[in-house]
């Protein structure tokens, strides 16, 4: 079973390794997004996925990474690769703060309290707060990042740096899903009176997935602002918040493959259907409801985790 | 024998309606105890008060000599007091042994880093806690539903599965809720022997239990709640033969 699921892993890897040989640059951009869509949210699937917190302001942290490595970037000129770490700290120490207080919040009430973080953001960045945001323009000029002395600029080039740092992102998240703290998110998501009364502490579950949901969500900012060199607070909207938010559902909530699916279903299936033209989001929209009518838990929901039990030799000797 | 847990006048009032009234009662370490009263005398409510689900209004909670009064419930637990519901309240959508493992959270220490690097003191850990698990598993005969869904047992089992919970916690005083609520008679007996095994591995018990063949064959020591207030403490027999706990359930005899 472990072994099925590897080779999966490695025939997806190893498709998308060679895709790039036989595809112009659009589509290899469109792959890209794509992979930046997925990040993101696997970044938000630790939140609303694992620990059940309806929070759809993911934009705001993602649009925090982003402007903070444009920001130093384009001021200081510090290497945008360096900014990487920097800026997943930034919205990071944002989601402490910002969620601290609202992290009582259930459901409905908590969403609503998102949705208003990511629009406070989005109208602070228009409004050049500071002076630094560069208001409705944006900010440009952002470097290109280098590693290993070698500077990514051909959509190629950002393709192996995305879907690198996709697999490392599935590589630890995979891990932090079959520990301690991902059960712990699963409790509280399930029954939160039940975990409390298992002795695990909710509330510090709850700050510490919007935490890591927030740092991820800031390096992958610094990724975008580095890959367009040019941002501006309309990416950043909440319409960006709803898209993540539905990849993770019709995705399957908690749900690695499944997650990674939804980002190339949204993103993906637009595109393939261009010449629909008009008709295309229509078709979408319908996908949409259908699913979440016939397939409640998602496209691919996530199997149960598995523990190595030591098995009774003989089977069915205790009924 | 010493006093594990002690009340001391608690009172809880839920708006005009006092739930709780000035109860105090202690605990002997190594004892079972039941607490028991007709519906809607208080008896969950007490238990809400000691696990720190609801906050006293008055009076203290004293475990091993601390008051845990203000503590929040994840802290009380670690501390060694561990519960189950009324109401069962068990990870429906995760598998049997994953149920059990969110009671050995408590007793682990990694982080979310220590997860992403899985480190050796991580991975010991959580080989760890799957022994204990499976061996609280063991103790209440689930073990060959560990990789079931949790709602796919049946009510007994799950009764059953919040008590490995709870001992998973490794607590030195479990509180059951209606432990043999929706349980047949066999089951119930198999409860008994669990129960009073449990007691032997150095556990204190304190049960609320509406059947009152289990509270006479398990307890040690009752306590009789009756609209939030005591009003009557002692030994089984003691406490069957009292006319206040016989009024209480029965209602006042009244003149033909």
């Amino acid at each position: 079973m472990k072994t099925q699921r590897q080779v999966t892993y490695a025939v997806c890897a190893a498709v998308l390794l060679i895709a790039p040989a036989f595809l112009n640059s659009y589509w290899v951009d469109v792959l890209n997004n794509v992979g930046i869509y997925a990040i993101l949210s696997l970044s938000l699937n630790i939140i609303l996925g694992h620990a059940g917190l309806f929070h759809m302001g993911h934009a705001a942290f993602y649009a925090l990474g982003a402007y903070t490595t444009a920001i130093l970037n384009t001021t200081s000129g510090l290497p945008v690769i360096w900014l990487l770490p920097l800026s997943g700290l930034v919205a990071g120490l944002a989601a402490l703060v910002v969620a601290r207080p609202i992290i009582h919040l259930r459901g409905d009430y908590l969403l609503i309290v998102t949705i208003g973080f990511v629009e406070i953001v989005r109208i602070a960045l228009i409004n050049n707060i500071f002076g630094i945001t560069g208001g409705a323009n944006g900010i440009f000029g952002i470097d290109r990042p280098e590693i290993l002395g070698m500077k990514i600029r051909t959509p190629l080039g950002f393709f192996y740096f995305i879907w690198g740092f996709a697999a490392l992102t599935i590589f630890l998240f995979d891990r932090l899903e079959k520990s301690r703290f991902g059960r712990a998110l699963n409790y509280l998501r399930e029954d939160e009176v039940a975990a409390q009364g298992s002795g695990i502490d909710t509330a510090h579950y709850k700050l510490v997935a919007f935490v890591i949901g927030a740092v991820w969500a800031g390096m992958v900012g610094n990724i975008f602002a580095a890959k367009m060199t040019i941002i501006a607070p309309e990416s950043f909207n909440f319409w960006e918040s709803v898209v993540l938010f539905m990849i993770v559902l019709l995705g399957g909530r908690g749900s690695i493959p499944g997650v990674i699916l939804g980002a190339f279903l949204v993103l993906g299936l637009p595109e393939l259907f261009r010449q629909f033209a008009t008709a295309r989001m229509l078709v979408f929209g319908a996908v949409m409801v259908a699913m979440m009518i016939f397939r409640t838990e998602g496209i691919l929901p996530p199997p149960p985790r598995k523990y190595p039990l030591s098995r009774p030799t003989a089977p069915g000797d205790r009924a | 024998m010493s006093t594990l847990l002690s009340l001391r006048h608690l009172t809880k009032r839920f708006g005009g309606l006092v739930a709780v009234d000035d109860v105090s009662f202690d605990v002997a370490g190594g004892s079972i105890v039941g607490l028991i009263g007709p519906n809607g005398a208080g008896k969950t409510t007490v238990f809400n008060l000691i696990t720190g689900n609801y906050r006293a209004d008055a009076g203290d909670v004293i475990f091993e000599n601390r008051s845990i009064r203000k503590l929040p419930t994840h802290q009380i637990v670690s501390l060694g007091i561990a519960r189950t519901f009324q109401t069962i309240r068990l990870f429906l959508k995760l598998s049997v042994i994953e149920n059990v493992l969110a009671g050995c959270h408590c007793r682990m220490r990694s982080g979310s880093l220590a997860a992403m690097f899985r480190t050796p003191a991580q991975r010991r850990e959580e080989r760890e806690a799957l022994q204990i698990a499976l061996a609280e598993l063991d103790f209440v005969g689930l073990t060959p539903h560990a990789e079931q869904l949790a709602e796919n047992l049946s009510y007994g089992n799950q009764r059953l599965l919040e008590v490995a919970r709870a001992l998973a916690t490794r607590p030195r005083f479990i509180i059951l809720d209606e432990p043999a609520g929706g349980m047949n008679d066999q089951e119930t007996d198999n409860l008994i022997r669990t129960i009073q095994s449990v007691r032997d591995r150095g556990i204190t018990v304190l049960l609320i239990e509406h059947d009152m063949s289990l509270v006479m064959k398990a307890c040690e020591h009752l306590v009789v709640l009756e609209n939030g207030a005591k009003i009557a403490e002692g030994p089984p027999r003691q406490i069957k033969s009292d006319p206040k706990v016989i009024e209480a359930y029965l209602g006042p005899e009244e003149d033909a």
